[in-house]
């Protein structure tokens, strides 16, 4: 029972209601961190890895908890930021798992919300916060990585559509998403930034197929995706033809602070760095162990400062640059540790001999070489930095 | 509560203090200092300057003359400070000497706060003995007086930091035990024009003034001792835990600053026709520095926090942030010099000043490698 008092400021009657409705909606289940493959995903073929899963996801939905600070017209709760806030705090207070894991939500919405007309924010918003709609990216091509902006996947307009041929790579789960926000290029002539456009493309349009590339941990959540002739309703197009790169930057900055927090909110590892070392004994490596655990407290600690000073108006901009650096870079590190820790059997691949732990010691360090690769490499983010931050020249 | 973001009180202070470094402190000050042979090693008069803006007694209470601010605050000046490699009395006598005098009995609180928040009384704290940090290696003894009435105090004790300038030193001495055991030290404050205090500059390479202090059956009087009777080695850890706190903003703001005077140099040196700043050879190095400055500011400022609030992760924050300060301001400094290339080793060039007080910064309070050992060992491993 959760007493209210008389008088409570507004704010702190609204989080006993937060606090009251999520001990009575969540189950216990979730109430754990994720382990591997518990993410709740969304979109049309989505599923869920327990029913409980299914319940705390429709339950949020229904009160469009998963898109809190949204307009109600869009399918959120309409909270305050601060409100929004207060949720936030409770769901971490009691342990909740995110109902819905979505690149919609996290970086694709930002942007709709800045750039994209009122038709398409109707269109597109509501199914991304009651995760109907599972976007993938659509950036990296073949023959462009880290100089993204010389993509060459072409957009040609006829008519009321555009005409889409190319190849993208790492579309992270193009296979299992529905639509695609894309980079397209619609003009060949001038500076390679200014002829870059912001294409939404529904994957069930003909012309689209998608082949998952296996990685070297084992896994494939990347695709690549080819266009062959895709026809692409005109009406898709997000701000004006030729402002795409300005969107893209946007929408890398929300990614490289997701990067960074969910690295930091990654699924909770079976055993701590200290644990391993108190159990294997290895007394060579306890002053790495050290400190990578000295930075993992520290760089969190920096997500908190600058949590704070987001909170008070100041974002971090292209500081966020360092949050991907090196939250990436640090996970790197650790992976790696464990694999070291854990001896001859933290390099096991496959079968018998192998604890399910021990398997997933080997298949994380590997996936783990891949986050200062993907969003922008570590090179990529220290350019940025460089220039953006420390104003050096070019 | 907000845990990193200034209050508008700190925010005022800090530009303050900034504002002091750079029109009162710069580094020519300390050059000067050291050119001079000036044997303080700092201005007495700068610091009753300083007093009367409040920050001498800034974390002495009301009823003592002080501002009754906290460690916190000592933190914002401390960093603006460190900028510019400010020789004061403020880590030896405000950080330490005001929490430790606010241990003794009434009389003796009386007579010293109010003069240690006016700017006329310094402090020094003399607890090393060894080659190295080593806070309850203690072989100096404290024995009761013959005659009943008092101690008498013997020992010989090294790196005492504002040692020549202190009034009086608080002396950490062994009332019984082995000289490494925690218990029986007890601390006590020792007028330094107390007869058998003989007190001997020691050249540093930072050139700041240190000492080294021996003392030979120093008499001092009961209501001298600090701290609950057997709880020596408690306030010791007290006054530590502050004084490592403090020391690691004063790191991290001359870190900061030697930092951005390097950015800058990048921006002006020309070499093959280009700013030598468009080298990503040099670019990614100072993005890599400036990530580990962003990181250190964070656990600096958490661990200022911890120790004023008392916060059961306290000492392993203190230990994090001084292993971290002290190897930022290591590396920092070292690119520094060499970023600055050829003028980088001459002596006109202020950045060695930097580059020399990381070295002994690192050493103070234990090094990176101590502190690095200690955050493991408070947690189990």
């Amino acid at each position: 029972m959760i007493i209210r008092q008389a008088g409570m400021p507004a704010i702190e009657a609204f989080r006993l209601d937060m606090r009251e409705w999520l001990e009575a909606s969540c189950p216990a289940s979730m109430r754990k961190p994720f382990l591997p493959g518990e993410e709740v995903w969304g979109g049309r073929r989505r599923t869920f890895p327990s029913d409980d899963a299914r319940v705390w996801f429709e339950r949020c939905v229904e009160r469009g908890y998963t898109v809190p600070a949204w307009p109600r017209e869009y399918g959120g709760a309409g909270m305050t930021r601060q409100e929004s806030r207060v949720l936030d705090e409770e769901m971490r207070a009691l342990g909740c798992r995110s109902p819905l894991v979505s690149f919609g939500i996290w970086m694709l919405a930002p942007v709709l919300f800045e750039f994209a007309s009122d038709d398409q924010k109707t269109e597109h918003l509501p199914p991304i916060g009651r995760g109907e709609i599972r976007w993938c990216q659509g950036y990296s091509e073949p023959g462009s990585g880290s100089d993204l902006a010389s993509l060459s996947t072409r957009a040609v307009r006829h008519g009321d559509h555009y005409v889409v041929d190319g190849a993208k790579v790492w579309t992270s789960h193009a296979d299992q998403s529905d639509w695609m926000f894309c980079l397209v290029r619609t003009d060949s002539d001038g500076p390679k930034h200014d002829g870059i456009s912001f294409l939404l493309i529904d994957m069930t349009t003909p012309g689209i197929t998608t082949r998952p590339i296996p990685l070297i941990s084992g896994s494939s959540p990347f695709c690549e995706t080819r266009f062959d002739g895709v026809r692409v309703p005109a009406g898709n197009l997000v701000g004006r033809e030729g402002g795409g790169w300005q969107i893209a930057k946007k929408l890398l900055e929300h990614e490289r602070s997701i990067i960074s927090v969910m690295r930091d909110r990654a699924p909770e590892e079976a055993e701590t760095l200290p644990a391993m070392l108190r159990r294997t004994g290895d007394p060579s490596l306890r002053d790495r162990v050290i400190q990578a655990e000295l930075d993992f407290v520290c760089n969190r600690l920096t997500l908190e400062r600058s949590a704070e000073a987001a909170k008070a108006g100041r974002s971090p901009g292209a500081a966020s640059s360092m949050f991907k650096l090196y939250g990436t870079e640090l996970n790197k590190r650790r992976k790696e540790l464990r694999v070291e820790l854990a001896g001859y059997q933290g390099i096991g691949w496959d079968g018998p001999g192998f604890e399910p732990a021990e398997l997933q010691i080997t298949r994380e360090w590997l996936r783990s070489r891949a986050n200062s690769i993907e969003g922008g490499t570590t090179e990529i983010q220290l350019n940025i930095i460089a220039k953006r931050v420390l104003g050096l020249p070019d | 509560m907000a845990r990193f973001e200034l209050t508008p009180e700190q925010d005022e202070l800090q530009r303050a203090a900034r504002g002091f470094a750079v029109r009162r402190l710069p580094v020519a000050h300390l050059r000067g200092l050291r050119d001079a042979r000036e044997p303080l090693r700092l201005s007495r008069e700068i610091w009753r300057e300083m007093a009367q803006l409040g920050w001498a007694g800034i974390a002495i209470d009301e009823a003592h003359g002080g501002a009754g601010l906290g460690l916190v605050e000592l933190g914002v000046v401390m960093e603006e400070l460190g900028r510019t490699l400010a020789p004061t009395p403020l880590l030896a006598t405000s950080v330490i000497g005001a929490a430790a005098l606010a241990a003794g009995d009434e009389a003796l609180r009386q007579a010293y706060l109010p003069a240690i928040a006016a700017g006329e009384r310094l402090l020094a704290l003399a607890f090393e003995e060894g080659r190295r940090f080593a806070p309850y290696t203690c072989r100096t003894t404290a024995r009761r007086a013959p005659s009943g009435e008092g101690w008498i105090v013997d020992g010989d004790k090294t790196f005492v930091l504002d040692g020549v300038a202190a009034d009086a030193l608080i002396v950490v001495a062994r009332e019984w035990g082995e000289p490494d055991d925690r218990d029986g030290l007890v601390l006590l404050v020792v007028d330094g024009s107390a007869a058998g205090v003989e007190v001997q500059p020691l050249g540093m390479v930072d050139s700041r003034g240190t000492a080294r202090v021996r003392l030979a059956g120093v008499a001092v009087p009961d209501g001298n001792v600090l701290g609950a009777p057997g709880g020596g080695a408690e306030l010791l850890d007290r006054l530590l835990a502050r004084a490592t706190a403090a020391l690691t903003a004063e790191m991290l703001g001359a870190a900061d600053a030697v930092f951005h005077t390097t950015i800058e140099y990048l921006k002006q040196r020309h070499q093959f026709g280009v700013a030598i700043g468009s080298f990503q050879a040099l670019k990614h190095r100072a993005a890599h520095m400036y990530c580990e400055l962003e990181l250190t500011r964070s656990v600096v400022r958490a661990a200022l926090v911890a120790v004023e609030t008392g916060a059961a992760d306290a000492d392993i924050l203190v230990s994090a942030a001084k292993a971290r300060a002290s190897d930022v301001f290591v590396l920092v400094s070292g690119e520094a010099v060499q970023m600055h290339g050829g003028i980088g080793v001459t002596d006109d060039l202020d950045v060695g000043f930097y580059y020399k007080r990381a070295r002994v910064t690192d050493l103070m309070f234990g090094s990176a490698a101590y502190h690095r050992d200690r955050f493991a060992r408070l947690q189990g491993y």
